[in-house]
This record gives C-alpha cells, structure tokens and sequence, in this order.
C-alpha cells in the first residue's frame, strides 16, 4: 500500500543523509547512495503533491451490494435505519 | 382424608395466589442450565434456601450471565412443583444487586475477551504515519463526521477519506459498525479506520461495548482508531482498538500528520543531501588542488635552480670575460714591449743593419705577433672549450664593443649607430646598434 511504501522511502531516506553525514564513505559509493537519495526524494515530493483530495461514502444496500459516491455534507440520507 | 395430590394441589392454588408477585433478594448457588435452556437454581441467605426457575424465554433476555455466588434482586411468582412437592419460585426478572445489570455485563464481558487475550498490547497494530487512504465508521449526522473531516482539511488535505456511515447507538448499531469495518478491510486500498461518535451517556455509547464490535474491530488487519467520545468511561471498543483517542477530532489528528510539516521535513533531508554532496565535492577538490599544487611546487623549484643556473653560466661568463682581458692585456703588454725594444741597438747597428733589422724585427714581430695572436686565439678557442659551450650552445651569444672589445651588460653602453661583435656557438657577427632599448623602466 502506498502508506507503507511513503514510510519506507522516508526512512531509506534519512538512513542515506545520515551516512553522507557521516562521511567517512568513499566518494563513488557516496554519489551512488546520493542518486539513490535523490530519486527517493522525488518520489516523496510526488507522491505528497499529488492532489488526490476525495472524501466518499461507502454505502452498501440492502443487497449487500456495495458502492462508492462522493461524500456532501447532506448526505445523511445514506445512514442505514436498521 | 385428603391424597396427596389433592393436599399439594390445594397448597398450590394457596401459594400462588399469595404470593404471585414478589420481589427477592438473595444468592445464586447450585446453578444448573440443562440443554431444555431452562436455568434452575437456589437462591439462599445465611440460614434458608428456595429453588428457583428461569425458563427459557425469560432466561435469553438476562443481559448478564448468571454466576454462582451472584447477589441478586429477583422478581417473580411462587408455586410449586407438584411432581416433587417442591415450592419455587418462577424467575421473571433478575437483577445484579448493587451494580447494574448492564454494568455487570459488560464486566463479564470484559473479562471474558481480556481472558481471549483481545485487549493485549502486542496484539495492537502500530498506525501508518503516512496513510494515503482512512476509513471512517461514524453516524453522518452529529459532530463527529464533521470534526474529523475539519482536521483532516486542515493538516492534509490531500489524504482520501473513505466514509462508512453507520448508526452509533441503538439496536442495530453495534451490527452495522462490525459490518462497515468488514466493508472497510475487504477494500483492501484503506490504510487506517476511525471508528467512534460524539459523547453521551454511557447507554448512549453502549454499542461501542458490544461483543461483536469488539470482535469486528479484533479482526480488522486494517489498524483501527477507537474514538469515543466520552470522558469518564471506557468502553471495550477502546480496549481492544489499536490506538485509543479521547475524541474523534484527537483520533483524526493521531492518523494525520501535518502536511505542511512533512513537506518540509523532506524538504529538509534534501537540502541536507545536496549540502552533504556539496561538501564531499569540495572536498574532494581540495584534495585535487592540494596535488596540482604540489606538481606547481615542483615546477617552481625547478624554475629556481634553472635560475641559479643561470646565475652560475653568468659567472662563467664573468670569467671568460676576465680571462680574454687578461689574454689582450698580455698581448697589449708584449706589443709594448716589442715597441719598447731599445732603438740604440738599432742605431748602433749602424744604418746598414736597419733595414735587415727592422726587417728581422718587423719579422719577428710579426711572427712574435702571430704567435701571441695564435696563443690568445688559442687561448681564446680553449677558453672557448673551457666556457661550457652550453652557455653559447644555448643560444647566448657575447656582445663585444669594436674594437675596444668590451663585452656588453647594458643597452645604454653603446649607443645608436655603434659597431658590436657577436660571438656565437657558430661564427661571429659583425652588428650595428639600430636601436637602443633601455630596459630601466620594465
């Protein structure tokens, strides 16, 4: 799921700065770790700046059918009576 | 005479019309519940006893479950079991003493799934810290709903909120919250869930105590936010939950972190990523430069010890110099002394030796001459072997003033017009000054 794959990213990330910081890597491992960072963080950047705002209502019927719409503040209607 | 029958029969109508509604108070022992789903069993004090009945029908409406050592408030009708010539009493309420039925419940309940190991910590889900998708059992209606979207919109507004609308007290609640959670897992894409209301009364709530919510929630492989709200009580809900927020705008700011902070954060580790790179690289050229200077360092050195070099071949030249105007003051000297020669010899000699003399004299001085010229040319080529023919090989060549032969250092010594003598590697050179550069002002 994209939550576990953000997290991991974040933290591969930091895990990279940490050991550049700590700088006592050879300079074409540090470049190799340092695109491996760069790519990580465009990948955060898009996956945060993607605007995927959606607020929805699962209803199910009396079926069992079930079915997804877009959620407005009037929509008590969808509330099961029993 | 009466039979039996007829006395218990008669004993009977008795009781039950006396006491056909009484209310008891005492405790449960011998607990039986045979298959039929009748409960028998007696209820007691310190010094008397009476058998007591639940039938069935009454029985699966007790909210709690009846436990041996119970104190209870019973309601119900006297009789007797005709069969045994037992009196009874026919249970239509019974009632916890001291705690509320449904208080009882509830605890037995508790313990019960506590003993399932259903409210263990290690059994809790750790909640994603950066869900893309949450999913949210609440009522539609009330305060709830309302407050977790507010929070949401407010720390990240980008996140996708799926809404499963439940009712959150009544009798089917606790049903239609187990089934939403269901709904919810069975997605597949929701990476948390919020379940909970707005407060109330603790049977306002009571839905969120129920057996198969807790269940429902147990289940979930989806991390589920109990959310409450309530400020006493807590319910089985809360217990079983991976994460307890005291309300649902606390459960919405436990799911999502602030965006903006985020954002920055990531910011930050890139910056830190560049910089680090940044200082590698310098760094490294450093390391680069301090090499190039050292080849620069070489280099100079070399340049100094060529101009000390230098410094030598001018010596050498120095001496060379020296050495041909000793060689020409030799000469200068000899061919004073040749002149010098006593002319009274000549005289004496008488007029008829002059010519021969002077002949012989011219002679000799002529050879005298040529010999010192040969020796100072010899001198002069040896000198020339002796001074490393680098100095000339190199392409220095030796400036003479004509005749005088002085050798040149400075431009301003001759002036415009002038004859000079070159002596190179090669040959020599008869020059002329076109031009004189003084050098003074570079």
């Amino acid at each position: 799921m994209a939550a576990v794959k953000f997290e991991q990213a974040m933290a591969r990330l930091e895990a990279i700065v940490g050991e550049l910081e700590k700088s006592d890597l050879p300079l074409d491992e540090s470049l190799r770790i340092f695109e491996e960072g760069i790519r990580l963080s465009k990948n955060c950047l898009k996956i945060l700046e993607e605007a995927e705002h959606k607020v929805e209502v699962l209803v199910q019927d009396k079926n069992g059918k079930k079915r997804i719409h877009a959620y407005s503040p009037d929509d008590a209607a969808d509330e099961p009576s029993s | 005479m009466l039979t039996v029958s007829e006395l218990t029969g008669l004993l009977r109508t008795s009781i039950e019309a006396q006491f056909s509604d009484i209310w008891l108070e005492g405790e449960l022992s011998n607990l039986r519940a045979p298959g039929s789903g009748h409960v028998y069993c007696t209820l007691k004090d310190k010094t008397s006893q009476i058998r007591a009945v639940l039938f069935r029908s009454t029985a699966v409406r007790l909210r709690f479950a009846l436990q041996e050592g119970l104190q209870v408030i019973v309601r119900g009708r006297l009789t007797v079991y005709e069969p045994r010539g037992e009196y009874q009493i026919v249970l239509d309420t019974v009632e916890p003493k001291g705690i509320g039925a449904l208080q009882l419940a509830f605890e037995q309940l508790k313990e019960r799934l506590a003993t399932e190991g259903l409210f263990d910590q290690d059994r809790k889900k750790s909640i994603p810290t950066f869900p893309r998708t949450v999913g949210v059992v609440t009522s539609l209606t009330g305060a709830a709903i309302r407050d977790i979207l507010a929070v949401f919109r407010r720390r990240w507004p980008t996140l996708h909120i799926l809404i499963a609308p439940v009712q959150v007290q009544g009798e089917s609640a606790g049903r239609q919250i187990a089934e939403a959670l269901t709904a919810l897992n069975d997605l597949g894409s929701v990476d948390v869930i919020i379940v909970g209301r707005g407060g109330g009364s603790l049977e306002d709530l009571w839905s969120f105590n129920e057996e198969i919510v807790v269940r429902a929630i147990a289940a979930s492989h989806v991390p589920v936010v109990s959310a409450v709200g309530h400020e006493i009580d807590v319910t089985l809900a809360d217990f079983v939950a991976d994460l307890r927020a005291p309300t649902p705008s606390a459960a919405a700011e436990a799911v999502a972190p602030v965006l903006a902070e985020i954002v920055e954060r990531l910011r930050e580790l890139m910056v830190r990523l560049g910089q680090v790179m940044l200082r590698q690289c310098a760094f490294e050229r450093q390391r680069l430069d301090a090499g190039i200077q050292g080849v620069t360092d070489v280099r100079f050195r070399l340049q100094e010890a060529a101009q000390r070099t230098d410094d030598m071949l001018d010596r050498l030249r120095e001496m060379v110099q020296q050495r041909l105007a000793a060689g020409r003051e030799r000469v200068h000297g000899v061919q004073r002394n040749l002149s010098g020669l006593n002319p009274i010899l000549a005289i004496k000699q008488g007029l008829a030796t002059v010519p021969q003399l002077s002949k012989r004299l011219e002679g000799q001085m002529g050879v005298r001459l040529a010999q010192h010229r040969h020796r100072i040319h010899a001198t002069l080529a040896q000198l020339n072997t002796l001074s490393p023919l680098a100095i000339l090989g190199r392409g220095y060549s030796i400036l003479q003033t004509v005749p005088a032969g002085q050798i040149l250092h400075r431009a301003n010594d001759v002036g415009v017009g002038q004859e000079l003598e070159a002596q190179l590697a090669s040959g020599r050179l008869s020059c002329t000054v076109t031009q004189v550069f003084d050098d003074s002002s570079v």
